[in-house]
């Protein structure tokens, strides 16, 4: 079933145009994670759910509900935001309640609620403190409670943990999941970090200048990016481009030939065609042994060591190329070195559109 | 907002209710009940604040006998502009008769000298204050921000007092000196806050590569702090030019500036009172703080905002 | 580097360049700021007249002050247009700020409007206040001519009102300050807790009385300790709009200082009466100050 359908939704200010023509269906339950560069409009599309921002054109659907023109509080959202906005003269009880109180709920209705919210964000010891008196992790959760209480079906999640350090948004993060697994609530959650989107998402909505560029798994985006800005975007470290053409069903740039007999396409693009093809550092093999349709002796310009793997930099042709090996294996800096890798696991771009071929 | 949806929903026509299916934005009326409230409050403020200035520049531009028959609000049915000239060149403060311009250029000659010297000596403080922390330089600093506060009128006398042993009591020079002192709070404080707001890498940086005190002052700070001084000019000005105590303390009546000149001229006894000239007279000296207010707009609220400490 | 060998200065040379800057900071802070507060308070227990004269004479200053009727009128005249003023500036202060902040059409002409009458002198504020309030061709007189002839509102000449025609003055003047520095409050308030305010579907009223009012407390208090010290020091406004009058029904303390000071030759009455203003500031601004800079780590 549709949880919220965004549809041929639009926003300007003035003359600039900040969402166009957007579309977006999630089901109920899902997951879905909205990523993209600062700029690219995904807070804006968030904000228009909630409601908080009125659409230029277009319309929003909740549970099957016109809710355009609706006010938030009427839309059954819940929402948390990236700078917690706890009201911070309220002790955490009462920030949970004042909206409850406000929208007239009985007593004891307003008591079970949040007992119920305290149990499962484990905030019962931090209900008579004030906001700050709590460390940045315990006011998320406390955020995320004043979401919880108001017993919605959609949550929506502002770039919650960008103002965490990195220990507690992996923490979070865990947490954030497990909530979604026990609640089995429709999440949208706007963030910049690759990683939480990755974790987190059930389907990732990849968004740039106001357009969704590609919205799939996870694991759909990473492996077969649309376009060159999404394959460019995901990953870290980020995917080796080599700049060439077409020859023969082969990938050719400065005398090297990497043949695309096993590469997935459509329609084989004609010879001659300018493209550029993409390979992930984790894709290319170091001196594996194995027989690679794809296979080169360089030689080693850097090596960069990041804890159990290792990026090792050299050059095919004129193109540096990343590889990334565990870190036991690491070469040193001017040996020779095989590479190898299956064009399989490549994405092949055509160099003027910057479509997936 | 809300009726019109109910209006909607109340239809019995799927097709016209279909119509009205909510897209885009929230229907906006331009006469909503809230815009109404807004802007009518806005609008008979306005009227409050600007009612005085319309007023001043209609009487001034009035004659004698329309004042008398007619009434305040009425733009004048003859404009004249004799007013304007009696009072810059020929209204009376006493047995003197030449005019506002003897007052407007003695404001002149005490504002100009007395920002200069004033902006320098604060920007000087607030950077020794902000780079090159002093043992003791904090609580002079403290002090000088409570003297801020402290009423002038528990001052005045001693100053009095130090001005004569200088021999500058009654003089211009003496009242610039007075308007250094009592800007030095403020001003200190505006350029210690924009200078600790300056990396301090930069001033790191200057200080390895060997300059001194006055090197990094002239050569690093001063061009990077325009805007900051423009706003402490903005102070010291309007400060300056409206200032009325000092003015009447510290001078005597062929050095007073424009205020006090202005205060004799409107509120002087003798003679029948030209409420035309006393109102030309009043926009004359209003004039110079307004003009620097509506060229610096946001720069003037700026300096409010950091220079409320004035009051 | 290691050529020049470490030669320790000696503390008092360190950083000389920066104490010679700082002469005339030091210089007003010390023999202006605190020397002159402690000579003016000092020579308030002397009996000196026309010339300042180390003749001490206890409290006599004080008691005379304090039972001279000029001076009862000050103070109350000061306790009132003070308590009033105050409650004004930051009602309608903080009610334009937040009608400015609705992001609404026109708001730099507003605020430029509002903001406009605080850029000119309290002598020019009290003079053009002083013509509308004339009897016979201002607003009274405006009114009659409309046919209301019975109306009459004319502060400057009746003793018992006078206080409020400087009130209004003061307020035309004084109300931009308080509502731009309320606007930056407003402005500084965290967007996000507006939003979590509306997605809790909380009224408007609500958010503000409740959230937004409490969260500014700072600001309030820097406001109400800017205003109350400027009220303390009111002189130019009165002496341009009534010069005290009628009779002494709008004198305030800081002109009786003066008069007292400068015309009255009785300077030891000057300095127990500007005594008495000083320690009016400090029951306000100490307090403060405390609170402000010394409960906490100093910053800076």
């Amino acid at each position: 079933m549709t949880s919220v359908l965004v549809k041929d939704v639009s926003l300007n200010f003035g003359t600039v145009e900040v969402l166009k023509k957007m579309n977006l269906e999630v089901q109920q339950g899902e997951f879905i994670v909205l990523l993209g560069p600062s700029g690219c409009g995904k807070s804006t599309l968030l904000n228009c759910i909630a409601g908080l921002l009125d659409v230029s054109a277009g319309q929003i659907f909740i549970n099957g509900k016109n809710v355009t023109w609706e006010e938030p509080k009427d839309r059954g959202i819940g929402m948390v935001f990236q700078s917690y906005a706890l009201y911070p003269q309220m002790t955490v009880e009462g920030n949970l309640s004042f909206g409850l109180k406000n929208a007239r709920l009985p007593r004891d209705e307003i008591a079970k609620r949040i007992a119920r919210a305290a149990e499962i964000l484990q905030i019962q010891p931090l209900l008579q403190r004030k906001p700050a008196a709590l460390s940045g992790g315990q006011r998320q959760r406390v955020a995320i409670g004043r979401a919880l209480v108001r017993d919605v079906d959609v949550f929506l999640f502002d770039e919650p943990l960008s103002n965490l350090d990195a220990k507690l948004r992996a923490e979070l993060r865990v947490e954030i999941k497990r909530l979604h697994n026990q609640l089995a609530n429709t999440m949208i959650y706007v963030t910049h970090d690759q990683i939480e989107a990755m974790t987190l998402a059930d389907r990732i909505a990849v968004m740039r200048g106001g357009v969704i560029q590609q919205f799939a798994s996870p694991k759909e985006i990473y492996n077969r990016p649309v376009n060159l800005f999404v394959a460019g975007f995901i990953g870290s470290p980020g995917m080796n481009f080599l700049d060439g053409e077409i020859a023969d069903g082969s990938f050719a740039t400065d005398g090297v030939r990497i043949p695309l007999s096993r590469y997935e396409t459509a329609a084989p693009p004609a010879s001659g065609t300018k493209v550029t093809f993409g390979i992930r550092p984790e894709h290319v093999a170091l001196n594996s042994g194995a027989d690679w349709p794809f296979s080169a002796r360089v030689k080693v310009d850097v090596v960069e060591p990041m804890g159990s793997d290792s990026l090792v930099w050299t050059k095919l042709g004129r193109h540096n190329l990343a590889v990334r090996v565990p870190t036991e294996r690491m070469p040193s800096t001017g040996d020779m070195v095989e590479i190898g890798f299956d064009p399989m696991r490549a994405s092949l771009f055509d160099a003027a559109e910057g479509l997936r071929l | 907002m809300a009726d019109v949806r109910a209006a909607a929903v109340g239809q019995a026509d799927p097709v016209v209710a279909g119509l009205v299916e909510p897209s885009g934005p929230r229907p906006r009326r331009a006469l909503s009940r809230r815009n109404i409230v807004i802007y009518g409050t806005l609008l008979l403020f306005s009227v409050y604040y600007l009612m005085p200035l319309y007023v001043m520049i209609v009487t001034s531009l009035k004659g004698m006998p329309e004042i008398r028959f007619g009434n305040v609000f009425a733009p004048p049915v003859e404009i004249t502009f004799e007013p304007w000239v009696k009072a810059w060149s020929t209204a009376c403060t006493g047995l003197n008769c030449d005019g506002l311009s003897r007052g407007f250029w003695n404001s002149v000659r005490i504002t100009v000298p007395s920002v200069i010297i004033s902006i320098l000596i604060a920007s000087v403080n607030g950077y020794a204050l902000a780079n090159w922390r002093f043992k003791g330089a904090n609580i002079f600093f403290t002090i000088l921000i409570v003297g801020a506060f402290i009423p002038y009128q528990v001052m005045i006398y001693p100053i009095v007092i130090i001005l004569r042993e200088m021999g500058v009591y009654g003089t211009l020079t003496g009242l610039v000196i007075v308007h250094t002192i009592f800007g030095m709070p403020i001003n200190t404080l505006l350029f210690r806050n924009y200078f600790a707001s300056v990396p301090e890498e930069l001033f790191k940086a200057a200080r390895v590569d060997g300059a001194g005190f006055w090197a990094i002052y002239f050569r690093i700070m001063l061009p990077m702090s325009l805007p900051i001084f423009v706003v402490s000019m903005i102070i010291q000005v309007t400060g300056i030019w409206n200032d009325f105590l000092f003015g009447v303390v510290y001078t005597r009546p062929e050095t007073y500036p424009m205020t006090v000149q202005l205060n004799n001229i409107v509120n002087s006894v003798q003679g029948v009172k030209e409420y035309n000239v006393n109102m030309a007279a009043t926009l004359l000296t209003g004039l110079v703080p307004l003009v620097i207010y509506f060229i610096s707009g946001k720069l003037f609220v700026r300096g409010i905002a950091a220079g409320a400490v004035k009051g | 580097m290691a050529t020049d060998a470490s030669r320790r200065p000696n503390s008092l040379f360190r950083n000389l360049n920066a104490k010679i800057a700082s002469i005339p900071m030091i210089f007003t802070a010390l023999v202006v700021f605190v020397g002159g507060t402690i000579w003016t308070v000092v020579y308030s227990f002397t009996n000196s007249r026309l010339l300042p004269r180390l003749n001490f004479v206890g409290l006599d200053q004080y008691e005379r002050l304090w039972t001279t009727p000029r001076w009862i009128a000050s103070i109350q005249n000061l306790l009132i247009y003070g308590t009033l003023s105050l409650i004004f500036s930051l009602l309608i202060g903080f009610l334009l700020a937040a009608l400015l902040d609705q992001k609404i059409r026109f708001e730099n002409t507003f605020r430029t409007i509002i903001l406009y009458p605080f850029a000119l002198s309290f002598i020019v504020t009290g003079l053009v206040w002083q013509w509308l309030l004339n009897p016979d061709f201002g607003v009274q007189h405006f009114v009659r001519s409309l046919g209301w002839e019975t109306f009459t509102f004319n502060p400057l000449y009746d003793q018992s009102i006078v206080i409020y025609g400087i009130l209004i003055a003061g307020l035309w003047q004084g109300t931009g300050l308080v509502m731009c520095l309320m606007l930056a409050g407003l402005r500084g308030i965290d967007e996000d807790i507006w939003k979590a305010a509306r997605v809790d579907g909380i009224p408007m009223w609500k958010t503000y009385l409740f959230i937004v009012i409490p969260m500014m407390r700072p600001v309030f208090v820097t406001t109400l300790v800017i205003i109350a010290s400027g009220i303390v020091r009111i002189y130019d406004l009165v002496v341009a709009q009534t010069s005290g009058g009628p009779g002494f029904a709008s004198e305030v303390p800081a002109k009786y200082v003066y008069d007292y000071m400068f015309s009255a030759q009785n300077l030891g009455q000057g300095f127990a009466a500007s005594t008495m203003m000083l320690l009016t500031v400090m029951i306000v601004v100490v307090p403060w100050a405390y609170l402000e800079f010394g409960g906490r780590n100093k910053r800076g």
